[in-house]
């Protein structure tokens, strides 16, 4: 029988095959190969391509690098958006691998934040989880941790160790007996069609006379456009970790089970694509 | 957690009943009748019909209530016609009881009331103190009255014979009316008050209740020999009062309250186990002069009231040596009535809108509890409409609902603005409906108290709640009728114009929540109301525990009943199509994304990961102590992506740093050694088994030592890829502490050269057993110590083993119960009699039972920090060899045979004292309620005959000693249907089912029986045959594999049953196999398994200690010698699962099987 437990190891080990290419403008002094990674779903580009990084660095004249930064069919990669998310907004429906271009001049300022290290990424990291919390528990849980168990959480996510972030990350998955789930849910909304970068909002994971809420029920509210009417046709795909959950999935386990490591489920709704 | 419920009576009379696992009131059955009054205990409730009459419900149980007639025939020799029924004129009645003193002709025996009938004729008793005798059952003697034997001797002159009937009682799941013919003196007048309690007085005889009634007239009524088996108790005896009573409660011990028409209350005094009665009453002063109590209750150390102007009351300093109590606490809230269940936890009616409240928070260091809260479960007949509408999972069905949003906010929303700031600029608000007009559930926390208020903003601000008027207060003739008539409540006549008020205003109503949407039903007399009006509650049979709270505090929600319920049947959760959904495109993507890439470099490098900490250590060297040490786990990948972990333990020893280490691919078992003051862990490997010699570690808080048991297991099991539920051929065990492991086996364990089962690796599974019993179609059954069984539901972890180690579902709260004993010792001497004062080489006169530690009732501590106390010291009446009335038992000397009356010989006397404690934790285990067992047995599966057997045959001995066969038991429902009763002419220790169906059985007498004719079609089999134990044993446990028959005595000696044969199932002797034997389990490949008493190891010695019998052949089935495994505390194990056995051995035993196909004893 498939556990639940199962879930959370599969969104975890959710890798997307990814192909790097140097920017052509970019100045060489030979040919840059392309360089083919599985990049983790769950983690931040910044966080995981050193190996990219030192690739093209290799045939790179040192005067020549400035802050990498990565585009997808001339959208700049926000670092700070979850690879899976980012994957899942712009490259769903293309064909595999995930062809980045790499670039290392002319940083898009206004549309990236810099990561000027890993620090950066730690900062945001810790201050989605949280926030995330917040939400959740009134920050009590993220709260009576100890440093220690927030750096274990940290490095659990940077070296992609599943077991020494779950050790800790189940505990901010509790919620008191008597309840039926968390306070509110943590969520983002994305869409590639409006200016909006997301919509989050404040929704429980149960309503006032005791059901659960689901997904349906959440999107209704927050984001009508996005679902189709009872008869109408599916014009958009709602996307988390590259599949669709069905609408009536209750929220709260969804949470539980689907939310990316920053503790926020990250949804992508994107237009249905015409065959 | 036992399914108990709460009983209650609306203002229509109807009874209702709300389970503490469901979310709705339901209906009881027979709705003939209207009642005034109920009063619960857990196997029955008493009430008062509106006829006055007193009616019993008898909770239906798959055991019938069976209670033996006997009676005696007598006969003498005669030199002409031998045994005749010429009797001399000197002589007993040719028909007799017992005694000889009784006449008793069969057709004279007459049933007691028309809620009994005969169960089958009568007949001989053929067992005479757990021998057989022939002849037609008679025992002879020299005259009557004297020594029975079985055998006819010369001198024997007259003989007797016994004759049997049961009878059974018959009206259960309904009121039965009370027969009140046999009342002595005149018919008590009718009754006006009822109250059932004092079950924890006594347990003998099983069952037993006291009933208390009022009458009219203000006249107190015991009812007479109530219990298990005779739940009509037989006459109503008069109990004298200073006054008149007009209401009273008898709680599960030994309080009992009334209520005077003066408005004082009685308390009876002198209530205990010899005098149920009580001896006398006292006056307790209502807590002002102005207004007298109206209504007590009393628990087993609480008293709640409330007196007349509706306030409610909490007695203070109440307990058995003071049941006065000290002085009165007024609480919040005002009450019609209140009601004290189990637990001491409170149910009240309030006054404002006849609203049924739990108070919440009520502990045994918190008695008064906190607060009151609604109980807004749903009646079962809105289940039809909201059930129909919610159970269809289409998103549909979840939209639309417009009225929902106005009900949205929630009580505790008020800090919900501080919330949204934290969300930061540049986001948007979400809209929060922060409407007066809320849901009326949502004041549910604030008390009725403050419901007043909450409702009148809702007069204000819903016009439409027309139906709110039906409160009787705000009626205008209920209050001063209630002035008049103080203690009768309940005004049967007045509220029946409700429905006509409230039904003009009704229709159109919405608002209130979504059920406020639903149809109403034609039947349904209250309208849109949310609750119905109620008139009694009683929590007698309602078991709250604190950690659990019952689903009744919100609207049942559509989406997740499947699990609430807690049905028996175990389907598991995870059938919702969503949830499948998600698996299967999760295994899509994952193709999808990784199968065509699986040569591209991860951008993550796996790195050894090191968890360190600071844990103490049992050293290896002598004097043995706690050592501070440092403990660091290295865990790494290796290339082949297998994960190994070593355990490094830093020590210090002569200011010298060393360390050991441990492969924990090695480990064989992680064992918690919890006790009063450390949390410790074993920590086993082959060597260490061997040793007897484990590595203990010690953490400084639970929660340090949980997050190391469950890092390490994890290690454990990835390191052996054991993960997920244990397979269906998994050998289960269970250690004293009652903690639960299980082992895969291996195919080589049963193999000729088998595996050494210390190299067998345990794993944990959450839960706390006694008994765990399986077979190999994954049937998983367990016992605890309180006797409550528990079927597996496929999960795995629970306990302390939270997060990855454990399954998300399948996991449910457990908890067990079991009893603390210590002694009081006491010598006589010759001016003072018995006193505590003993000689200075005796023992301590509090002690344990061997009389070597001192225990104390002050000093004693529950066995570690996962128990908690739930009892006071009691005095234990049931320990073997009998007592006297005050549960002392006698002796010439300590330590020697103690016997239940004294003689001239007794120098020295003893009695056991008892405390009961309660652990809760967690596992895949769910209760199967009601029955409790002593033992359980599954039939084993013999190789090859899988998926042949529709169901699966169970059999079980309840704590009763009744012997029971589970119908309905598969894979898909472990847990089974139902019980069908076996008969037995006494109760039944100990049960076992072999693989050809071969059902054995210990009674109590210590002799074995073997049931006749049991087959798939005749679960039951159809009779009994006795066979005697070994000369001079009694046994204790049986144990059948697939032809084996192994018994175990009290005296720890293992006896193999020589001789069966096809045609002589029986078998014809036992033969001794070997001595220091604790349990034994015979498996389906006639395996055998036991737990050994006592094994040396180099290192030490373990007690409990897991060992497997070598050189079982079927030519040689008895096997030569021990193998030992894990050990240390280990209590039972289960082979019974493990058909499996390597290919190459089953080859070569194909040769020595033809023979002995002999030696089954069914063709199969």
């Amino acid at each position: 029988m498939t556990d639940d437990k199962d879930v959370l190891r599969d969104v975890w080990f959710g890798r997307i095959p990814t192909c790097f290419t140097l920017y052509q403008d970019e100045i060489t002094e030979r040919e840059a190969e392309p360089y083919y990674l599985l990049l983790p779903r769950v983690s931040y580009l910044t966080l995981v391509t050193d190996k990219v990084k030192k690739h093209f660095q290799k045939v790179m004249r040192q005067e020549d690098i400035s802050e990498i930064w990565f585009e997808y069919e001339g959208t700049p990669l926000k670092w700070h958006y979850p690879i899976g998310l980012l994957f899942d907004l712009l490259a769903s429906n293309s064909a595999l691998p995930w062809n980045i271009i790499v670039h290392f001049k002319s940083f898009p300022e206004k549309d990236l934040l810099h990561c000027p290290s890993k620090d950066a990424i730690e900062a945001h990291f810790m201050s989605c989880m949280k926030e995330a919390d917040a939400l959740k528990h009134k920050s009590q849980v993220i709260n009576e941790m100890q440093k220690k168990d927030h750096k274990q959480l940290w490095m659990g996510l940077q070296n992609d160790r599943f077991d020494q972030f779950w050790a800790i990350n189940r505990k901010l998955m509790e919620y008191p007996a008597e309840e039926n789930g968390f306070r509110y849910i943590p969520f983002r909304i994305y869409q590639t069609t409006t200016e909006r970068p997301f919509i989050q909002k404040l929704f429980r994971p149960v309503a006032a006379d005791g059901q659960l809420h689901t997904l349906g029920d959440l999107l209704k509210e927050v984001c009508p456009s996005a679902v189709a009417p009872e008869d109408g046709e599916k014009k958009n795909q709602v996307m988390i970790h590259g599949i669709e959950p069905m609408l009536e999935t209750p929220l709260q386990w969804l949470s539980e089970h689907l939310s990316y490591p920053d503790n926020f489920l990250h949804i992508s709704i994107i237009p249905q694509p015409t065959d | 957690m036992p399914n108990s419920v709460l009983w209650a009576v609306d203002l229509f009379g109807r009874v209702s009943t709300l389970s503490t696992a469901g979310q709705y009131w339901e209906l009881c059955r027979d709705t003939q009748l209207e009642f005034k009054r109920v009063s619960a205990a857990t196997q029955c409730c008493w009430g008062i019909a509106c006829d006055n009459q007193v009616y019993v419900y008898v909770c239906a149980s798959d055991v019938p209530i069976r209670r033996r007639e006997e009676a005696y025939e007598n006969q003498r020799w005669n030199p002409v016609g031998g045994f005749c029924e010429k009797l001399l004129l000197s002589d007993r009645w040719l028909w007799s009881d017992v005694s000889g003193l009784q006449h008793r002709p069969l057709d004279g025996v007459a049933l007691p009331s028309p809620h009994w009938e005969w169960e089958s004729d009568w007949y001989v008793d053929e067992n005479f103190g757990g021998e057989p005798t022939e002849k037609g059952g008679w025992t002879y003697a020299i005259d009557f009255p004297a020594t029975y034997t079985r055998d006819k001797k010369w001198n024997s002159c007259v003989r007797r014979r016994k004759w049997i009937r049961y009878r059974r009682y018959k009206s259960r799941d309904t009121w039965a009316k009370i027969p009140s013919k046999d009342d002595p003196k005149q018919l008590p007048d009718p009754f006006n008050d009822l109250s059932v309690g004092g079950w924890e007085i006594t347990e003998e005889p099983v069952g037993r209740l006291s009933v208390w009634a009022v009458s009219l007239q203000g006249k107190v009524w015991y009812r007479e020999d109530v219990s298990h088996s005779n739940p009509e108790g037989s006459s109503w005896s008069l109990v004298d009062t200073p006054g008149e009573v007009v209401q009273i409660s008898c709680g599960p011990h030994d309080l009992l309250w009334a209520t005077l028409w003066e408005g004082q209350a009685l308390v009876r005094e002198g209530i205990n186990r010899n005098s149920p009665k009580g001896s006398s009453w006292s006056i307790v002063e209502p807590p002002g002069p102005e207004n007298g109590i109206m209504h007590v209750s009393a628990g087993v150390g609480v008293v709640w009231a409330v007196t007349k102007d509706r306030k409610v009351w909490f007695r203070r300093g109440v307990n058995s040596h003071n049941p006065c109590g000290t002085s009165w606490i007024e609480m919040v809230g005002e009450m019609m009535m209140v009601n004290v269940g189990l637990n001491d936890q409170v149910w009240g009616i309030s006054c404002e809108d006849r609203a049924m409240y739990f108070r919440q928070g009520v502990t045994p260091s918190e008695l008064s509890g906190k607060t009151w809260k609604a109980i807004v479960a749903a009646r079962e007949c809105d289940r039809s409409h909201s059930g129909s509408s919610s159970s269809l999972l289409s998103a549909g069905c979840f939209f639309g609902d417009e009225v929902r949003g106005s009900g949205e906010s929630a009580p505790s929303d008020t800090d919900a603005s501080s919330e949204v700031e934290r969300l930061g600029p540049g986001q948007p608000l979400p809209a929060e409906s922060l409407d007066d007009c809320g849901n009326p559930k949502g004041s549910s926390a604030l008390g009725p108290g403050a419901s007043r208020s909450a409702e009148g903003a809702m007069e204000n601000t819903c016009p439409a709640e027309g139906n709110r008027e039906t409160d009787p207060n705000k009626h205008p003739r209920p209050a001063p009728t209630l002035a008049e008539l103080p203690w009768t409540n309940i005004d049967l006549k007045e509220p029946k114009k409700v429905p006509s008020h409230s039904a003009t205003g009704l229709p159109e109503t919405t608002g209130l929540s979504s059920l406020g949407l639903l149809p109403l039903g034609l039947e349904e007399p209250y309208g849109v109301d949310d609750h119905p009006l109620w008139a009694w509650v009683s929590g007698g049979g309602c078991a709250v525990e604190a950690c659990t709270m019952p689903k009744w505090f919100t609207v049942p929600s559509g989406l997740a009943p499947s699990v609430q319920t807690l049905s028996l049947s175990i389907t598991p959760a995870q059938t919702a199509t969503w949830r499948k959904q998600i698996f299967q495109q999760l295994t899509e993507r994952t193709k999808r994304e990784l199968e065509n890439f699986r040569h591209y470099e991860q951008a993550v490098e796996q790195s050894v990961w090191v968890k360190t900490g600071a844990l103490q250590w049992w050293s290896d060297w002598k004097p043995h102590k706690w050592v501070d040490v440092r403990v660091a786990l290295e865990q790494f990948t290796g290339h082949d992506g297998v994960r190994d972990s070593i355990l490094f333990i830093y020590y210090v020893i002569h200011e010298e740093k060393k360390y050991i280490h441990v492969f924990l691919n090695e480990v064989t078992a992680l064992v918690p050694v919890l006790n009063e003051a450390k949390h410790s862990f074993a920590l086993y490997t082959p060597e260490r088994t061997r040793q007897r010699w484990p590595v203990r570690l010690a953490a400084a808080t639970e929660q340090d030592m949980n997050d190391w048991l469950a890092l390490l297991s994890l290690s454990c099991c990835e390191s052996r890829k054991v993960l997920g539920r244990p397979s269906p051929q998994a050998i289960w065990s269970v250690t004293c502490k009652g903690d639960i492991f299980v082992s895969e086996p291996s195919p080589e364990l049963e193999a000729h050269e088998h595996l050494p089962c210390d190299q067998m690796f345990w794993r944990q599974v959450g839960g706390h057993l006694r008994v765990v019993e399986a077979n190999s179609r994954g049937v998983v059954w367990g016992l605890g110590y309180d006797h409550t069984a528990w079927v597996y539901t496929g999960g795995y972890g629970g306990g302390c083993f939270q997060g990855l180690a454990s399954s998300t579902s399948n996991i449910y709260t457990q908890s067990d119960v079991k009893c603390v004993y210590i002694y009081e010792n006491q010598r006589w001497n010759p001016v003072t009699g018995y006193t505590s004062r003993g000689l200075p080489t005796d023992r301590y006169m509090w002690s344990d039972a061997t009389g070597l530690q001192e225990c104390t009732k002050a000093g004693m501590k529950p066995p570690s920090l996962q128990w908690t106390w739930v009892s006071d010291w009691f005095v234990d009446f049931s320990i073997p060899g009998g007592t006297d009335q005050e549960g002392w038992q006698y002796a010439s000397d300590f330590p020697a045979s103690y016997h239940g009356y004294k003689t001239m010989k007794d120098f020295v006397r003893r009695r056991c004292w008892a405390r009961k404690c309660k652990l809760v934790t967690s596992g895949p285990w769910l209760e199967v309620a009601p029955i409790a067992l002593r033992d359980v047995s599954i039939i084993p599966e013999s190789p090859g005959a899988h998926g042949r057997r529709p169901s699966i045959a169970l059999w079980a001995v309840s704590d009763k000693g009744d012997v029971l066969c589970r119908l309905g038991v598969s894979e898909l429902s472990p847990a089974g249907s139902s019980w069908l009763h076996v008969g037995t002419d006494q109760p039944f220790t100990s049960v076992s089912i072999g693989a050809c169906y071969q059902v054995w059985a210990v009674a109590r007498d210590g002799s074995a029986f073997y049931r006749g004719s049991v087959s798939p079609s005749q679960p039951a089999g159809d009779c009994w045959y006795h066979i005697p134990s070994p000369p001079r044993q009694r046994l204790k446990q049986v144990s059948v594999g697939q032809t084996s028959v192994y018994a175990l005595d009290e005296n720890g000696n293992l006896w193999y049953r020589q001789g069966i044969t096809p045609s002589y199932p029986q078998g014809s002797s036992w033969e001794h196999v070997s001595n220091n034997v604790c349990r034994v389990s015979v498996g389906p490949l006639d395996q055998i398994w036991v737990i050994a008493d006592k094994v040396q190891g180099s290192h030490g010695l373990s007690r409990g200690t897991v060992c497997h019998r070598t050189g079982v052949q079927p030519h040689e089935p008895k096997g030569q010698g021990w193998d030992y495994g894990i050990g240390g505390g280990w209590d039972h194990i289960s082979v019974r699962a493990n058909a499996s056995r390597a290919p190459r051995g089953t080859s070569r035993e194909q040769e020595p099987r033809a023979p002995p196909e002999a030696h089954r004893p069914v063709h199969c």
